[in-house]
């Protein structure tokens, strides 16, 4: 099973700012191993952010992507309390969920 | 991108023609110190900060025992500072100890590893994730603004450091290199990275206060003791055996130079 992420979420003014951090290899599918076989693409393909069951922000990335990804971002609203869960899916199918309160 | 608002792209391209004059002398160091600082908030190294937490409390070993009864100087369990004052002197082993040296023997008389499975793979790389370094993280991540304090009051604990800095000036190898041959001059830099003047009190300080951390172009959380060893790997000089009383004296030299400093690590590089 992947690592969990950490994930912040402030409330500052009508904004609410989200901070992840993901644990993942996002390997780009061009490097090549020390035999020189090239290292199949892996990385996340789809981020997923809810607050109080509400999509918030969704997004599909690609393998440039750096390793161990940050996001950060802000949305409308969000009051202290709230719950915001974040999922991401990687091309092989794996996925990660995890979740906070807004503070 | 075909929605991005015409002000900010105007001004990312004049950003992007200003940023070579930036390069010039001494810029270059203040333009690392900006990259650091935006890259600080959601450094990596909090991820191998969580599992490293996650492994202390878990039960594992052939005991299936936690690492929380493990004694790091500060009394069983307690994690709170214990980097800051690390390495000290233990009784019950009858030696002085790192953070490492001291894992390595609790997970033995704790968890019933032997001491080769303990040892073994410290640094993560490529195809495996080092959970020494994870509880390095966790552990060096608790001293977080403790003022490092570490103690000289044991013969054992001098015998260490007097050790660690013959170490320091020891020139040989292929090379005929020493840590200070890099280390014991201001302003001395490799590659576009300046190295640190260990032998000065502020450069110790600022050096041992900033690992371990997350090593941007490796992708990987590094500890201290990653680092002697690709400074010895850099001299050419034998492999640095971890846990080692070489390897110990040397960390104690440098961490006892940093003394009063706040710890600030884990940290981020580029």
């Amino acid at each position: 099973m992947p690592d969990p992420m950490k994930i912040r979420a402030n409330v500052a003014g009508d904004w609410t700012e989200v901070k992840v951090l993901m644990s993942h290899e996002m390997e780009t599918g061009q490097r090549k191993d020390a035999a020189g076989k090239a290292i199949p693409a892996w990385f996340i393909q789809n981020v997923t952010v809810t607050h109080n069951g509400k999509t918030v922000l969704n997004a599909q990335w690609g393998p440039a992507v750096a390793k161990n990804p940050f996001l950060a971002f802000k949305f409308k609203g969000g009051a202290k309390g709230d719950k915001v869960v974040v999922t991401w899916q990687d091309n092989r199918g794996e996925k990660r969920t995890d979740e906070t309160t807004i503070g | 991108m075909s929605h991005a608002n015409p002000v900010v792209r105007t001004a990312a391209i004049v950003a992007a023609l200003c940023a070579p004059l930036a390069f010039g002398q001494g810029g270059t160091v203040d333009e690392i110190a900006k990259y650091r600082a935006a890259l600080q908030d959601g450094n990596p190294a909090e991820l191998w900060e969580a599992r490293g937490e996650g492994l202390w409390k878990q039960p594992r070993g052939p005991k299936s025992a936690t690492l929380e009864k493990c004694d790091l100087g500060r009394g069983p369990g307690v994690v709170k500072g214990a980097y800051a004052e690390l390495p000290r002197y233990f009784a019950d082993a009858g030696r002085v100890m790192d953070l490492e040296t001291r894992l390595v023997w609790c997970m033995v008389t704790l968890q019933g590893y032997s001491e080769a499975d303990a040892t073994k793979g410290p640094f993560g790389g490529p195809d495996h994730k080092s959970d020494m370094e994870a509880l390095v993280a966790y552990i060096a991540s608790e001293s977080r603004g403790v003022p490092m304090n570490v103690s000289l009051a044991n013969p054992k604990e001098q015998e260490a450091y007097r050790l660690g800095e013959k170490m320091f000036y020891f020139r040989g190898g292929t090379h005929d290199f020493a840590c200070a041959t890099c280390h014991s001059d201001e302003g001395k830099r490799i590659r576009l990275q300046d190295l640190p003047n260990l032998a000065s009190v502020e450069g110790a300080r600022k050096a041992y206060t900033t690992w371990p951390a997350y090593r941007v172009s490796q992708g990987e959380l590094r500890s201290f003791q990653w680092r002697l060893n690709d400074c010895f790997r850099q001299q050419r000089f034998p492999e640095l055996v971890f846990t080692s009383d070489a390897s110990i004296a040397l960390t104690m030299f440098l961490a006892r130079n940093a003394n009063g400093a706040p710890f600030a690590a884990p940290a981020i590089k580029r």
